[in-house]
C-alpha cells in the first residue's frame, strides 16, 4: 500500500494541532543536561575538576554529610552526628541499609578507609587540605565513626560534605575514574567518551521514592553557538551553566525556557602582585579599585550578569557583608593616590590574561578605564598552561584577572606562597581565630573581619560573583538555581 | 612494482620517526605543567609533587622519549594524563568518528563533483559549465563553519529533523550514528565537492585537448566512449590526488565542524588534548594521524601505477 502525499500531510498537520511545538514527545522519565566541559574522569576523590562534581555529586557517590541547594549542612551517609564539648570529636551514626551499586554492603570500615585514604601521603585528593586537621578515625561499630581532629576546625563539617569526601569502597577505589560505584540514587551506565556520560537510575537506592527519573544523560558541549543551538533544537532539556551567555535574553523570551540567574562561589577579581613594585604600595592598590568601574565590567563583560563584590566573599554566604561601596569609581581620586605614592605621571604594566570570557572581556573594559586614570595596560592573552605555569606557580605578573571558585576560599590569602604575594598578620589572625571557632555567630563575624581587613589593604580589585547562569525547558523542576558546591543534583529534578 | 613499494615504505618509516622527534622535542619546549593544570590554582606542593610523580615528568628526557617510541613500537600508546585510560582505546573510539565522516564526507564529494565537472567540461562556454563553475566558487568561498551553523538552524533548530550535533555512539546502532554524521558530512562534503568539481573539469579539458582523443575521434569513436575510454582515464591521476589530499585533510582538519556540531572526533581530542596539556595524548595523535596521512599518500602513489601501467621512471 502505497501512502498517500496527502494523508501524510493531514496526519502531520494534527499532530501539530495537538502537540504544541518543542514539547513534542517529552520522555516524562529521562533528562539531557548540557555541560560546558567533559569531566576527565569520573572520580571527586583524584582531580579538582569542577565538572567531576557536575556529574557524580549526590548522584553517583555520596559523603558523610550533604550540602544541599542553599548551601547547608544536612546529613549524607550519616543520619547524625555529634561533637565533644572541645569540638575535636565528631561521631557520625551512620544511616543502615545503604548499598554501592556492585551490591556490596557500606559501614563505618568504608568511611575509614576513604577518609585515610584522602589524608595519606600519596593521595592526589585536590582538596586534601580539608583533611588536614584529622587525627585518627575509628570505628567503634558497623554504624559508628569516630573523627578526632588535632586542631578544632569550623569548616570540618561542610567539608565533609564536599564530592571530594566523597565515600568510596575499597573494593572499587582504584577503578572510580573509569567505572564509578558508589552509593547514590544513580548508578553509572555509559560513557561515550568526548560525547556523554549517561546515568541509570539505582534500583536497590534505599529511598524508593528517589530518584524520580529512570535516565540522566549529560552532555558536553564546549562551543557556545552550539550550545544555544543544542537548548534551542530540543537536544538537551537544560543548560544549568550556560557559556553563551550572550545569548539568554533570546531564550528568556521564549515562553517555552525557563532562564535562571543564581550565584556561584566564583569570586573574580582583578588579581595585583602585591610583592612587585608599585602594587606593593596600598595607595596604588586602593587607586586601582579607584579607577575600575564593576558595574561597566559587568555589563560588558557578562551581559549583565553577575553581583559586584568589595571583597573576597560570596553575597549569599552566612558572614557576608557588602563592602562595594568603599570605593567608588572616582578616576580623578585615583590620579590623585597615584600622585600621593609617587607616581604622577600614571604607570605601566602588563596584564595577563587567562582564556575565559569573564577575564578576555574584562580585560579589555578594565584597561580602558585605568587608562583614564594614567595607568597604562598593556594586554598579554594566554592560555590556561602557561598562565597557571607563569602567574599562578612562578608568580610573575602584574596584573590578572581570574575567578576563585572554591567554596569559602578566603583563606587563600594566609597561605604564604601565594600568588597575590600578600603578607598580613591582622588577617592571619583573624583566619587562625577562625579555624579555631565552632560557633556560627562568632564564626559570621570573624568572616566579616577577614573581609573588611582585604578591602581595606585593597589586596586586588573584587570584581564581581561568577554568576550561574542557566536554561531549561519549562516544566521541569528541582534544579538548583544557585551552585554553593559545583554539582548538578538531580536526585529530586522531575518534569511537571 | 615491489622495489617500488619497498622504497616507499623505508621513506614512510623515516618520514614517521622525523616526525616524531619533531612533536617530542616540540612539546619540550611547550610552557604548562600537566600536573598543576589538573590540580588547578588550589594545589598544594606535595599532592603536586606525587601527581608529577605518578605520571612519570620527574623522569629525564631522553628516557621518556624512548619509553614513548619503545611503547608506541611494541603497540602500547601509554595512558591518558587527563582520562586515565589507555591512548589506544581513546583514539580507537575517536577513529570511529573521524575516519567514517571523513569517508561520508569524500563520498558525497566525489558523487557530486564528477558528473558536475565532466558536465562542465563537455558543455565548455555553455550556460550549464557557468551554473558549475558558480556553484564552485560560491561552495569555496563559503566558510564550512558557518554553512554548518546554517544548516542546523534550519534542519535541527528549525525543522527539528536532525539533531543539532553530538554523536550517540556505534553501540546505538547504524541508524542513529548515520543520522548524526549526516549534516556535519555534508558540511565538509560542499567545500571538498566544490574543489574537486573545479579540478575535474580542468582535468578533463586538459585530456580533451591531447592528441590521443583526437586520434580517438578519428577513429569514429562516439563522444561517450572517447569520454569513459580516454579521458577520464587520464583525468583520473589529477582527480586522484586531490581526493587523497582531501582525505588527509579531512582526518586532521575536520575541527572545526567538529567543533560546530560537537563530534567527538580525532581532530577534537588533539585541541583539548592540547589545552589541557595531555602530552602523551598530543604525541600519539600526532602520530596517528602522520601515519594515516601518509598511508593515503602510499595508497594514492599505488593507484597512480594501476590507473597508468605505463612503465616510467619512479621518484
Amino acid at each position: 500500500m502505497k501512502s498517500s502525499p496527502l494523508l501524510i500531510a493531514a496526519a502531520l498537520l494534527a499532530a501539530g494541532a495537538l502537540l504544541p511545538a518543542g514539547a513534542a514527545a517529552q520522555n516524562r522519565d529521562r533528562l539531557v543536561i548540557g555541560m560546558q566541559l567533559e569531566p576527565p574522569h569520573l572520580d571527586p576523590t583524584a582531580g579538582a575538576a569542577a565538572a567531576i562534581d557536575e556529574v557524580t555529586y549526590s548522584n553517583l557517590f555520596e559523603s558523610l554529610t550533604r550540602i544541599d541547594a542553599r548551601g547547608e549542612v544536612v546529613p549524607g551517609l550519616a543520619e547524625s552526628w555529634e561533637v565533644s564539648p572541645d569540638g575535636l570529636t565528631y561521631t557520625f551514626k551512620l544511616r543502615p541499609g545503604v548499598k554501592y551499586h556492585d551490591g556490596t554492603g557500606f559501614d563505618s570500615a568504608d568511611v575509614k578507609f576513604a577518609l585515610d585514604r584522602a589524608r595519606g601521603a600519596d593521595s592526589v585528593n585536590a582538596q586534601k587540605g580539608y583533611f588536614s586537621a584529622i587525627g585518627s578515625v575509628e570505628t567503634p561499630g558497623p554504624l559508628t565513626v569516630a573523627v578526632t581532629l588535632t586542631r578544632p576546625d569550623g569548616q570540618f563539617l561542610f567539608n565533609m560534605g564536599s564530592n571530594d569526601a566523597a565515600i568510596v569502597a575499597p573494593e572499587t577505589a582504584a577503578t572510580n575514574r573509569q567505572r564509578p560505584v558508589g552509593t547514590g540514587p544513580f548508578r553509572f551506565d555509559r560513557w561515550v567518551s568526548g560525547d556523554r556520560v549517561v546515568l541509570a537510575r539505582n534500583p536497590d537506592f534505599r529511598d524508593p521514592a528517589v530518584p524520580k527519573l529512570g535516565e540522566v544523560v549529560f552532555r558536553f558541549i564546549s562551543d557556545p553557538a552550539a550550545q544555544l543551538n543544542a537548548v534551542r533544537s530540543g537536544d538537551v532539556d537544560a543548560f544549568p551553566n550556560i557559556g553563551a551567555t550572550e545569548s539568554l535574553p533570546v531564550l528568556e523570551a521564549d515562553r517555552s525556557f525557563t532562564v535562571t540567574v543564581g550565584t556561584t562561589e566564583g569570586e573574580t577579581v582583578l588579581a595585583l602582585n602585591n610583592a612587585r613594585k608599585p602594587f606593593d604600595d596600598v595607595r596604588v592598590r586602593r587607586a586601582l579599585a579607584h579607577a575600575v568601574n564593576r558595574q561597566d565590567v559587568i555589563d560588558g563583560a557578562m551581559f549583565g550578569y553577575g553581583t559586584p563584590i568589595g571583597s573576597h566573599f560570596a553575597p549569599h554566604r552566612a558572614g557576608y557583608v557588602d563592602l562595594t561601596g568603599l570605593y567608588p569609581h572616582d578616576p580623578a581620586k585615583a590620579r590623585a593616590l597615584l600622585a600621593e605614592a609617587g607616581y604622577p605621571d600614571g604607570i605601566d604594566a602588563v596584564i595577563r590574561l587567562p582564556p575565559p570570557v569573564y577575564a578576555r572581556r574584562g580585560g579589555e573594559i578594565i584597561a580602558a578605564q585605568l587608562a583614564g586614570a594614567g595607568i597604562r595596560l598593556r594586554i598579554e592573552p594566554m592560555e590556561w598552561a602557561p598562565w597557571l605555569e607563569q602567574v599562578f606557580r612562578g608568580r610573575d605578573f602584574d596584573m590578572t584577572i581570574v575567578s576563585h571558585v572554591e567554596p569559602l576560599d578566603i583563606d587563600i590569602y594566609d597561605r604564604p606562597d601565594y600568588y597575590f604575594g600578600y603578607r598580613s598578620d591582622r588577617f592571619g589572625a583573624v583566619m587562625d581565630e577562625l579555624s579555631r571557632t565552632v560557633e556560627p555567630d562568632r564564626r559570621a563575624a570573624l568572616y566579616g573581619d577577614a573581609q573588611r581587613i582585604l578591602a581595606e589593604d585593597s589586596v586586588n580589585v573584587f570584581l564581581f560573583q561568577l554568576p550561574k547562569a542557566g536554561v531549561h525547558k519549562a516544566g521541569l523542576t528541582g534544579l538548583w538555581e544557585n551552585s554553593p558546591v559545583p554539582a548538578n543534583d538531580v536526585t529530586a529534578v522531575s518534569w511537571k | 612494482m615491489t622495489g617500488f613499494l619497498a622504497r616507499r615504505l623505508v621513506g614512510l618509516g623515516l618520514t614517521l620517526f622525523l616526525a616524531s622527534l619533531v612533536v617530542f622535542a616540540v612539546l619540550e619546549v611547550l610552557p604548562g605543567d600537566p600536573a598543576l593544570l589538573m590540580l588547578g590554582v588550589d594545589a598544594r606542593p606535595d599532592t603536586l609533587a606525587a601527581l608529577r610523580a605518578q605520571m612519570g615528568l620527574d623522569r629525564p628526557v631522553p628516557v621518556r622519549y624512548l619509553a614513548w617510541i619503545g611503547g608506541l613500537l611494541g603497540g602500547d600508546m601509554g595512558v591518558s594524563h587527563t582520562y586515565g585510560v589507555p591512548v589506544g582505546d581513546l583514539v580507537r573510539d575517536r577513529l570511529a568518528v573521524t575516519v567514517p565522516l571523513a569517508a561520508l564526507a569524500i563520498l558525497l564529494s566525489t558523487a557530486v563533483a564528477l558528473p558536475l565537472g565532466m558536465a562542465a567540461a563537455s558543455r565548455r562556454g555553455r550556460p550549464a559549465d557557468y551554473a558549475v563553475m558558480a556553484f564552485s566558487q560560491l561552495g569555496v568561498a563559503i566558510p564550512n563553519f558557518w554553512f554548518g551553523i546554517l544548516l542546523v538552524l534550519w534542519l535541527s533548530v528549525g525543522l527539528g529533523w536532525f539533531d543539532a550535533g553530538g554523536f550517540p555512539g556505534w553501540s546505538t546502532g547504524i541508524g542513529p550514528a548515520l543520522k548524526a554524521l549526516a549534516l556535519p558530512a555534508f558540511t565538509l562534503g560542499l567545500t571538498e565537492a566544490a574543489i574537486l568539481a573545479r579540478i575535474t573539469r580542468a582535468a578533463i579539458l586538459d585530456s580533451l585537448g591531447e592528441d590521443y582523443v583526437r586520434t580517438a575521434r578519428a577513429k569514429g569513436l562516439g563522444p561517450g566512449a572517447v569520454m569513459r575510454r580516454h579521458v577520464l582515464r587520464n583525468a583520473l591521476i589529477p582527480i586522484t590526488t586531490i581526493v587523497g589530499l582531501q582525505f588527509a585533510f579531512l582526518l586532521g582538519g575536520a575541527i572545526v565542524v567538529e567543533n560546530v556540531f560537537f563530534l567527538p572526533g580525532l581532530g577534537r581530542l588533539l585541541f583539548q588534548a592540547i589545552s589541557q596539556r595531555d602530552l602523551i595524548v598530543v604525541k600519539d595523535v600526532v602520530m596517528v594521524m602522520a601515519a594515516l596521512v601518509v598511508a593515503v599518500n602510499l595508497i594514492v602513489d599505488v593507484l597512480y601505477a594501476v590507473i597508468d601501467p605505463r612503465p616510467k621512471a619512479l621518484p
